[in-house]
Order: C-alpha cells, then structure tokens, then sequence
C-alpha cells in the first residue's frame, strides 16, 4: 500500500477552469489569444456603432403600412416597408398579368419542390426522372397556360422568382449531365472525342457569361433569315446551360482525377465494360468527393441568372431595378436591395447548409 | 441571305471592337406593315425601365411617354391599343433588336442622330420628348450659371453620352472639373444629395425627376439655365418599308395635332361633330386620311380616343399628373413657345 499523498497547503491546486456554460466559451472563442481579444473588441464595437442606427433605421422609424409615398418622404430616417408592401408583386412575379400571379406561385412551389425531393436521397433512382418530367409539365403547363382552363401567357410576361428559379433549376439541372459528359469525354483515348470536348469547355470558360447572353441575345437573330426566331427565354436559357456545363466538366474532372488508379484498374479486372466501369465505380465515388465545389458553383450560378438583366429579361432582380423607377415610389433603394437579398440568401444558404449535410452523410472513407 | 450573313459578321465585327452603332444596315426585305397587320399584335421595343419614359408600374403594366406612342400605333393598326407586346431592352441591344427584325419599331428614349439614321439602316420617325443635359446644383453654392462652375466636382454616370458632353463643355469653356463617375444612376442621386459633388449633371428630366423626388429639400437645389446638348428622343423603325414608316410617323404627330386642335380621349366624341375642316380630316369625318395611310379611317380618332392626346400623355406621365412633375418646356406646342410642331393631317 502507499502512502496517500499528504494534503498541506501548500499543494493546494486551484480548481479547474470552467469549462461550460458561457463564460467558457467565451474564453475559449472570444478570449483565447491577445489577437483574439483585440478582433473581438473590434468586432464589438463595429456591432454597436452600427447596430442601433439600423435597428431605429429598420424597425423603430420605419414605415410598414401607406398607400402613397409621402408618408415614407416624411419619416426621414426610417425605411419605407410600404414600399415592399406596394411592390412586393412587381419584384416576386414581375410583368406577369396581375390576376394570373397565382400560377407563376404555385410554379415556383412546384419547381422548390422538385428541388427538394432532388435533395432527398430516397428519390435517387429512376422514380426521380419521372418526378422531374412531371414537374417540369406541371411548371409548363402553370406558366403558359392556354390548356385545360388556363389563359395563355406568352414567356416574355414572365418573371421575378419563378423565372430565377426556372433558368438555375434547369440551367443546372440540364448543364449536369452534359458537364458529365464533357468530363469523361476530356478525359477518354479517343482524340476526336477528347479534342472537341477540350475545344468546347475552353471556349466557354474563356468568355464571360454576360458576352455568352449578350451574343445570344443580339447577335444570334442576325444569322437568322428573317422571321424564324428562337425565342429570347429559350436562348438566354441554352446559353445559361452551355456556360454551367463547361464549369461543371471541369469540377466533375477534377473528382475523376482524384479516383485512384487502382479502381480503374480494379474494374477493369472485374471485366466491367467502360459504362459500367464509369456508372457503377468511378462516377460516384468522383461525385462525392466534388460534392463542395460543386456545390459553390450551383450557388454561383443561381446568383448568375441575374445577369439575364443584360438581355431585359425581367428575373428577380431586374423586376427589383424595375420597381425603383416607378415615379410615384422613387427613392427607396435600400429597401428593395434588402429585400431581395434575403431572398437570394435564404436560396444560398439552403444550398449550403444541405451540401454540409450530404457530405457528413456519404463520408466513407475520403474524408481527411 | 448572304446578304444578311455578311452583315452580321460585319457587325460581329463591329461588337467585337466595342460598338454596335456603326454597323451596316441589314436591309430586310419584307414589308413590316404587312407582317404587323398579319401578326395582328405589334411588337415594340421600350425602356427596360425608366420612370415617366417606360416603366412597368406595381401591378406589372407598361406606363410612360414612350409607351403610349406603341399604344397609339396599335390604335392606329387594328384599334385597339392593348394589341402591343413590349419588348424591354437594354441600350446595347435596342438597336440590334430592331435591325434583326426581332420589333417592328423602337421607342425606348433614343437621341435622333445622323449616324442612327443614316448609317446602321434605321430611321427616326418624329421626336417624343425633347431633352437636353443640364446641370443641377446646391443653392448655397451661390452659382448662376454654368459658365462659373470651373474647378467644380461633377457628378456624372458612366458609359453615357452624358460624361462626353460634359468633358467637351467644360474643354470649350477652358474651365477645370473633377468627375466623380458612378455606374448605377440610384448610388450618383444619392452621392450628390449627401453632398459628394458640387454638381450634378445628366438630362434635364432625369435633373428634374432627381430634384423632385430624392432631394432632403427640393427648393434647395436648382437647375441652371444652360443646356449643354441637344437630345431629342423619339421612335425608330427598320429601313425598308416607307408604308410602316408612315404609320408610325404619323400615329405620333396624330397625337400631337389631336393637342393643338383641343382634342382630348374625353372630348373626341363631341369632336366628330366639329365644324373645324382640321378637327374632320384627323377624325376620319372627312375619309381620306386613313386610307392613304393604308389604315382604317378612324386611325386618329382611335388613338386620342384609347391614347389620348399629346399633351394629355405627357401629363399623366412626366408632366403635372405624375411625381415627376416637369415643365413643358420645349416639349410644349409650337403656339405656345415650344418645339411641338407635327406636319399638318391633310
């Protein structure tokens, strides 16, 4: 047996420094390093010189409910939420007619539906196909009507959310198989095949989007004889999907070039002939490993619809420019920015968040 | 056809070198007339949005000046002034949708100009509005006249006409400015009212307008009386068909005699049964008018009565009836000292 230690004074050890509740986490997020405390100072202050004004700005001298802006002009100081009240239609549907907007809200449920069951991994097999074809005849019929007991509604009325989210959702939805395509077709032995592809994804990616919308939108109906047009949507649409196919090829190349030998060389001793080699070992451990660029560029190209503004297509943020100039509302800039920066934000950060959660979720083995 | 094809390389060319206005007329054939009248729906080229000019108002309608003379063409055409589908455009692809053939006609505030007219096969119709750039200032500044704003800080948007004539004005003058450039037109108002710049300067109506509406206190500021260039604003059409150029001429000088004659949407009814031998030629009372047009005789009589006139546009627009609140000015009848002057309807 040893001796217990002998307990004196002495040795008396202060007891351990919390390590929960707030005072611990402060210290150990705000408080760790001199650095840290002098950023959190900064920080702190910033949030109080900036935070009250814009609380009073938003909230206390704001302006929620007038039908007219004078009321907004006479608050000075205070953001004017009447006009989002007044123009909130405008900016959500754009020049869509005024009593049909029902059907361009219901698209755009119907389009964030798809977009949601895409995200569920219960529907990754065939049944998601038919999920889309018939979303995509439901957004059809919603938007243009002119069957079944709905008016017609030419696609040059549409706009605002819906449109947004039209051109993103099928902008990527088509560009990804094509930028898978393109991936494996840069990467494949045969040159005809591989020089094409290397041609196409460098052409695309060494010209912005804007000049590809630009040049689809006034240079293309030049080379048309006169009177057969394709129709401007249609083709701001193809351009949108052109330009995320390249990007998409060379994020989908990037994973294919992160497989080991060894599975290509593992496959091919199993006998498994290339698609099935491609298809059921290398495209979806590929895949997986590019799931956050991927990601970003999703992110990035929902934000790019709105340089559709170029061609006057009337997106979601080109109905917001619009609904600034209306005489009788001028002046309350910041207020619509605002608004439909939330708008964009609450897209964004879904993206983001959900492509967190997949990642933790297919984590088998990559992850460093 | 290869005609067509070689005129758009030439104007890929032309993009390719940074502008789009000297390119080659496409010279379509085909008559537009026809095609609008087959068509039955009028396709026109407006402003994105530009409020007063062409705007969609809150439930998505197209208001403004520029707006309402699509509408009387389409009165003009088949009597009914909704038969329009408007086409908003940006100022790079305004031209180019016109000369492919994607409108019929162009009215989206564009400057009159001898190169638009004569060299990338458009032609003007008549004038709209009548504006010019003008300078805006604080009262405080003590300032009367352009002639003693040298040294001053000018605020001015980029990638306009606006920044060259300012240069070239103050170059003529031998006077100095310091340009403080904004690309977006909200950020410049904005910059210039919280005191960034000593000046502002674009058209008189946006000074206008900008005064009006976004101004802490519009009676602090004013316009000066210099006008430093000339930018009359109107509708445009294709090369090639002289019979819809006519048609679109005259729906707006309609509009403007329809003003000068008293001859407004409420009183044409009343109208028709006017003494006056001007009132019953533009009303079809007396037939003639329409036909040689190649329209119905009631051509006019549709316009003012689904349109209004002239003068009632300009109100409900830019003028007295709207926010903007701007003058006549030039944009007043030539018998009351503006530059509203149509050719006479016989």
């Amino acid at each position: 047996m040893t001796n217990a230690p002998e307990i004196t004074g002495e040795t008396d050890i202060a007891p351990p420094v919390s390590s929960t509740g707030i005072v611990a986490w402060m210290r150990e997020r705000l408080f760790s390093s001199p650095l840290n405390i002098i950023m959190t100072v900064l920080c702190g202050l910033l949030v109080i010189a900036t935070l009250p004004p814009f609380i009073e700005w938003a909230l206390i001298k704001a302006v929620w409910i007038s039908p007219t802006a004078d009321a907004c002009r006479a608050a000075r100081g205070g953001a004017c939420w009447a006009f989002i009240a007044e123009k909130h239609r405008l900016i959500l549907f754009g020049l869509y007619p005024y009593d049909e907007q029902w059907r361009p809200l219901l698209a755009a449920l119907v389009n964030i539906a798809l977009i949601v069951a895409s995200c569920m991994r219960r529907f990754w097999n065939i049944r998601l196909l038919y999920i889309w074809g018939i979303g995509l005849v439901l957004i059809s019929w919603l938007m243009w009507g002119g069957v079944l007991g709905l008016s017609y509604v030419e696609n040059t009325k549409w706009g605002g959310l819906p449109l947004t989210l039209i051109l993103a959702t099928f902008g990527v939805g088509f560009a990804f198989p094509f930028g898978i395509v393109l991936a494996l077709g840069r990467r494949s032995n045969m040159p005809a095949i591989k020089t094409l592809c290397i041609m196409y994804i460098e052409l695309i990616r060494g010209v912005p989007l804007i000049s590809l919308l630009f040049m689809s939108s006034v240079m293309l109906p030049l080379f048309f004889p006169e009177g057969f047009s394709i129709d401007k949507l249609l083709r701001a649409q193809i351009a949108i999907i052109m330009f995320a196919a390249a990007y998409i090829a060379e994020v989908v190349r990037g994973g294919l070039q992160a497989i080991p030998k060894g599975q290509y060389e593992a496959a091919d001793a199993l006998g498994l002939s290339y698609w099935k080699k491609t298809g059921l070992i290398i495209l979806p451990q590929a895949l997986k490993i590019v799931i956050p660029p991927m990601v970003s560029l999703f992110i990035a190209m929902f934000k790019d619809t709105s340089l559709v503004v170029i061609i006057g297509i009337f997106d979601l943020m080109n109905a917001t420019k619009a609904s600034l100039t209306d005489t009788a509302w001028k002046g309350f800039a910041v207020e619509s920015y605002i608004f439909v920066s939330i708008i964009y934000f609450v897209f964004c950060f879904s993206m983001s968040k959900y492509s967190q959660q997949l990642e933790a979720r297919l984590a088998t083995g990559h992850k460093r | 056809m290869k005609k067509v094809k070689a005129t758009a390389f030439a104007v890929l060319a032309m993009v390719a070198a940074g502008s789009v206005g000297m390119a080659a007329s496409p010279a379509l054939a085909g008559a537009t007339f026809d095609a609008v009248k087959a068509r039955g729906i009028l396709q026109c080229g407006v402003n994105t949005a530009l409020g007063g000019f062409s705007a969609p108002d809150s439930k998505g309608e197209w208001q403004g000046i520029d707006v309402d003379v699509c509408r009387a063409v389409a009165a003009a055409m088949f009597g009914d002034a909704s038969k329009v589908r408007f086409s908003p455009l940006t100022s790079q692809a305004r031209l180019t949708a016109l000369q492919s053939g994607e409108i019929d006609m162009l009215s989206r505030n564009t400057t009159l100009t001898l190169q638009r007219d004569a060299a990338i096969g458009l032609n003007p119709t008549g004038v709209t509005f009548y504006d010019g750039q003008g300078f805006l200032v604080p009262k405080k500044l003590n300032v009367k006249s352009a002639k003693e704003l040298g040294g001053a800080t000018v605020c001015v948007q980029s990638g306009s006409t606006t920044e060259l004539n300012l240069a070239d004005y103050f170059r003529a003058q031998k006077m100095e400015f310091k340009p403080v450039v904004f690309e977006k037109l909200e950020e410049l108002v904005a910059a210039f009212f919280a005191g960034r710049c000593d000046v502002y300067t674009s058209d008189a109506s946006q000074l206008a307008s900008g005064r009006a509406l976004q101004a802490p206190n519009p009676d602090d500021y004013v316009i000066l009386p210099e006008i430093i260039s000339k930018e009359p604003l109107g509708p445009f059409v294709r090369h090639g068909d002289d019979q819809w150029h006519d048609v679109v001429r005259w729906s707006l000088f309609a509009m403007i005699e329809a003003e000068e004659y008293g001859i407004t949407s409420k009183n044409v009814d009343e109208m028709l049964k006017s003494n006056d031998p001007n009132v019953k030629r533009i009303l079809g009372v007396t037939p003639g008018m329409g036909k040689a047009l190649g329209l119905d005789d009631k051509w006019a009589y549709n316009i003012i009565k689904l349109v209004g006139n002239y003068g009632e546009s300009y109100e409900r627009n830019v003028g007295s009836g709207s926010k903007l609140n701007l003058p006549r000015g030039y944009n007043a009848q030539w018998s009351k000292g503006g530059l509203l002057y149509a050719w006479p309807i016989r």
